[in-house]
């Protein structure tokens, strides 16, 4: 007796519960290949999964072994020139050669580490625990210029896209059902009255009567037959009416100084913060639009590629990027639609007497337009006028504006995860 | 005999002609007198088949990260290219679950349906081991209970303590097997019930041992003391238990003074589950020789037949010696005597020696050689056990074949020495010697219960009988630590040999237990 049975459409991922409380249990492990990952990764590197190593004595499960010593005998395959009574010198490592039996010694020579991938989800997931956008909370919904049409019921009118057949089906069935009732009991009365006259004995009939009747029949057939299949009174269409939500799209502003004194090192760091923050963002809306806005003297928006890659000289005026990035949320994002970013990294020169203009920029126009700002100052040295600028900024926006300094890369994740650290309720 | 057309030609499959195909070879297998339970074919995905590895073949099993741990090492593994899936995988319940993959070949379908439909499934049916120790019938439902009871514990009492348990379960598992007692069959909802009455029995039993007021001590052991340091005789009345135990997931289950009634029940699954896969650990050779025979058999006779072409046959072949392949203790990728191999070589040797007997074969196996082979081989796979088999039937030629060895390795000597090779003079040690290498009780060390001090500090005891100076792995002591876990208080290990205590592992460490 042999049934088949094709499970190939069963649930995969049968063991995702077990693969997940690996990964709980070691969590410390992975996020210290995960933070290694982060600093050592090129910058397009980001989507994809990471191999991690977790020492196999970490995870091993214990069981009651017996251990190397001791006087025992083994049994191998193979013997081409062994004679019984030959002495060998014992095979460097301890185990090895003819000593294959214990599986513990066996494997334990090189699988030193249990090697695993995680998923590109997984990774992020690792990358990004425990962090969290600030003022993420949803803008009040008056605010919101945006709207969703959303199904409302039915209604009589509306175009003919949105015909809802099952509905208007039944409404036409029910008509027709309701109008022809009286019409066939009427057709039944005139039938029976019909049938008794015919019934009667001949002398008696009466032809005119049963003209009239056949006549009304026949009227009635007539009317029957009249009353339409779908009528417009039957017709219903979904409705559909607009509801105000909570924007689900953010866009991020990466700003750079490009002047002279910001070398390829420099951007290169300033590149993977941008990254990590893009990658963060885009976990947490449904769609993250990227504006790249590079400075020396002059702002202007370019694309990614120039951004990152070309060069550049002169001096640094940084209020022009701002301005320019005022001048951008006016003109393509207003704030009721969109959720805010800008994200600044420099080198920390800026024209002397800038720095305050950037301020009262920050102040006045940008700061309450925002959701966040960070700055990242990608300096060994001691800070300048900007910092001293932006501290002020800082404390009157204390929980929107954030500014870190980054010495060098490994520096970047550390500081990434200090910014976004995910605060008690309330902090 | 008739030739007839292929069933199939080709790589491709689909179930008309897998079915035609399991028919055919249930017919032959239904000729050479194969014993099975019904078979149930599953059609699966290269997914789900990691799915399945990662449960170490259970159908359903409880969620424990390490099975999480076993499904990333598969898949690591897999797609490395390293490990090939497709083998087989077959279990021992009844009906008898075998696995397809969907990505196999026909050759392969056919080959996995001969070798586990009915090389294994005969196995499980017929192995004494197997009817002792395991009931087929109602396995799936145990693991449905299992899964069941330990997620519902989950809930009550969190995940993680439920983990810890089971690690500490984990680590005591290949000695949960009460070796004397057979279990009786139960089915899922019977445990349900039975598991609520056990709850509050087991509670009752466990306070009564160790209840802080002991009951009055009986007249004949207060006659017969008569010690300075227990005048009163409070800590005479023997020694408890008063039989070393071996089974020390029963004894925990039983009498471990701390253990919640969830907690007792959860060491039970794990102890039944050790269970059932006991007499796996025992016949690996010979369940894996029986299945490979009978493939190696059944596909020859369907290409006899004429219902397999050349093509199939020749793609049978290179899969089959590749199985069987095992390469010298000197190559790169030897690692250990494969299973298949010598499985494979003693039975078919079996069959050679029962078919066409030598002079040598009428004097090692006066009693096999030359006769039915078919009963012989039957009688060799019901009444074995790895140990015992190998003793039994490994012959000469095999041993020869293989160009078996035997190497003493002593840490009193620098030299290693061949103490063994295949000669008139070393086929017996070397037969004797790898019998020796499949026992159980060798290859594990042998660890019992010797005391519970239950008048005392409440510390257990343990004893580890060594055997020619062979010490304990280091993994000694984060087992002692779950096994204190479990047990509550101080946990001793003694190593003894020849009545001789030489060396004790305990836990708590000593430096620890004295701040404490």
């Amino acid at each position: 007796m042999t049934y088949f049975i094709d499970r190939r459409a069963n649930a995969k991922h049968k063991s995702a519960v077990n693969r997940q409380r690996f990964l709980d249990r070691y969590r410390t492990h992975i996020k210290r290949s995960v933070e290694e990952a982060v600093n050592r990764r090129s910058i397009t590197d980001m989507e994809r999964g990471e191999k991690v190593s977790i020492p196999s004595r970490d995870i091993s499960e214990p069981v009651f072994q017996h251990g190397s010593g001791g006087k025992r005998s083994i049994v191998a395959p193979g013997n081409r020139e062994f004679t019984e009574g030959d002495r060998l010198r014992r095979p460097p490592g301890g185990e090895g050669g003819g000593a294959g039996e214990g599986a513990a010694s066996d494997q334990g020579e090189g699988m030193d580490e249990f090697a695993f991938t995680l998923s590109r989800e997984e990774f992020l997931d690792f990358v990004f625990d425990g962090l969290e956008l600030p003022h993420l909370e949803r803008k009040s919904l008056a605010d919101l210029d945006e709207v969703k049409p959303v199904r409302a019921g039915l209604s009589k009118e509306g175009v003919p896209a949105r015909i809802n057949i099952v509905r208007s089906m039944r409404e036409a069935h029910a008509r027709r059902i309701a109008m022809r009732a009286p019409i066939r009991r009427a057709l039944r009365e005139a039938r029976e009255a019909l049938a008794l006259e015919e019934s009667k004995d001949p002398v008696l009939r009466n032809p005119a009567r049963i003209t009239e009747l056949k006549a009304e029949i026949e009227r009635l057939e007539r009317r029957l037959e009249a009353v339409p299949f779908i009528d417009t009174f039957d017709l219903r269409y979904n409705n559909l009416v607009n509801q105000p939500m909570p924007s689900s799209k953010a866009v991020m502003f990466c700003i750079m100084d490009v002047s002279g004194s910001m070398t390829q090192a420099h951007k290169d760091i300033a590149k993977r913060f941008f990254l990590l923050l893009y990658l963060f963002l885009e976990r947490s809306y449904e769609k993250v639009e990227l504006v790249f806005v590079r400075h020396h003297t002059a702002a202007k928006e370019v694309d990614e590629e120039e951004f990152f890659y070309s060069r550049e000289t002169g001096g640094t005026i940084v209020s022009s990027a701002l301005t320019m990035v005022d001048e951008i949320i006016a003109r393509r994002y207003p704030p009721g639609q969109w959720n805010l970013y800008v994200a600044q990294a420099s080198d920390g020169d800026n024209w002397d007497d800038d720095s305050v203009t950037c301020r009262d920029l920050l102040l006045k126009s940008l700061m309450p337009r925002l959701q966040y700002y960070t700055y990242v100052e990608i300096t060994p040295h001691a800070h300048q006028a900007l910092w001293e600028e932006y501290e002020t900024v800082a404390a009157e926006f204390p929980s929107r504006f954030a500014m870190r300094q980054i010495v060098e890369a490994g520096d970047i994740y550390p500081v990434f995860r200090e910014l976004f650290k995910r605060r008690a309720a309330g902090g | 005999m008739t030739r007839r057309k292929p069933i199939a030609t080709g790589s491709d499959w689909n179930f008309e002609i897998l079915s035609e195909f399991e028919r055919e070879i249930a017919r032959l297998a239904d000729e050479y007198r194969l014993d099975t339970y019904p078979n149930q074919i599953e059609v699966i995905t290269t997914e789900q088949m990691m799915d399945a590895y990662a449960s170490v073949g259970m159908p359903v099993g409880y969620h424990h990260w390490s099975f999480g741990k076993q499904f990333l090492a598969v898949e690591q593994a897999y797609r490395r290219g390293q490990m090939g899936l497709a083998y087989e995988l077959v279990i021992n319940s009844d009906p008898c679950i075998a696995y397809l993959m969907e990505e196999n070949t026909l050759m392969m379908q056919v080959l996995v349906m001969a070798h586990a439909c009915y090389g294994h499934n005969s196995f499980f049916k017929g192995n004494y081991l197997f009817r002792t120790w395991t009931d087929a019938g109602s396995i799936v439902d145990y693991l449905m209970f299992a899964r069941k009871y330990v997620a519902e514990c989950e809930e009550r009492h969190g995940v993680a303590a439920v983990e810890q348990l089971l690690d500490a379960c984990h680590a005591l598992q290949n000695y949960g097997v009460d070796r004397y007692k057979r279990p009786s069959p139960i089915s899922a909802a019977e445990e349900a019930r039975r598991q609520k009455e056990r709850e509050a029995y087991l509670q009752a039993q466990v306070n009564t041992l160790w209840r802080t007021i002991p009951g009055r001590v009986s007249e004949d052991v207060l006659a017969g003391e008569d010690d300075e340091e227990d005048p009163l005789g409070l800590h005479a009345g023997g020694r408890y238990p008063a039989e070393p135990q071996e089974n020390l997931l029963y004894f925990i289950e039983k009498n471990a003074p701390l253990l919640a009634p969830w907690q007792r029940e959860i060491v039970r699954i794990v102890r039944k589950l050790a269970q059932y896969f006991y007499p796996q650990r025992q016949t690996q050779v010979m369940n894996e020789g029986w299945a490979t025979f009978w493939h190696y058999t059944l596909m020859n006779r369907l290409y006899a037949e004429g219902l397999v072409d050349e093509g199939l046959m020749l793609e049978f072949l290179q899969s089959h010696t590749a199985v069987v392949n095992q390469p010298a203790f000197d190559t790169p990728w030897y690692s250990g005597i494969n299973p298949y191999a010598l499985g494979f070589a003693i039975f078919s040797d079996l069959r050679r020696l029962c078919e066409s007997p030598t002079e040598e074969d009428r004097q090692w196996f006066p009693d096999s050689a030359g006769s039915d082979w078919r009963e012989t081989l039957e009688f060799a796979m019901k009444n074995f056990k790895d140990e015992s088999f190998i003793q039994q039937f490994l012959s000469p030629k095999v041993i020869r074949d293989l160009k078996l060895f035997m190497v003493v390795d002593d840490d009193q000597d620098d030299m290693l020495e061949v103490g063994a090779i295949h000669d008139e003079r070393g086929y017996r040690r070397v037969r004797e010697a790898l019998a020796a290498q499949y026992a159980l009780s060798l290859r594990e060390p042998n660890i019992q219960i010797y005391k519970a001090d239950i008048r005392g500090d409440r510390s257990l005891t343990l004893r580890h009988i060594q055997d020619s100076r062979r010490p304990l792995a280091r993994s000694v002591y984060p087992v002692i630590r779950h096994l204190h876990q479990l047990w509550g208080f101080p946990v001793v290990l003694e190593s003894v040999e020849n009545d001789e205590v030489v060396r004790r592992y305990q836990w708590p460490l000593p430096d620890e237990a004295a701040r404490a």
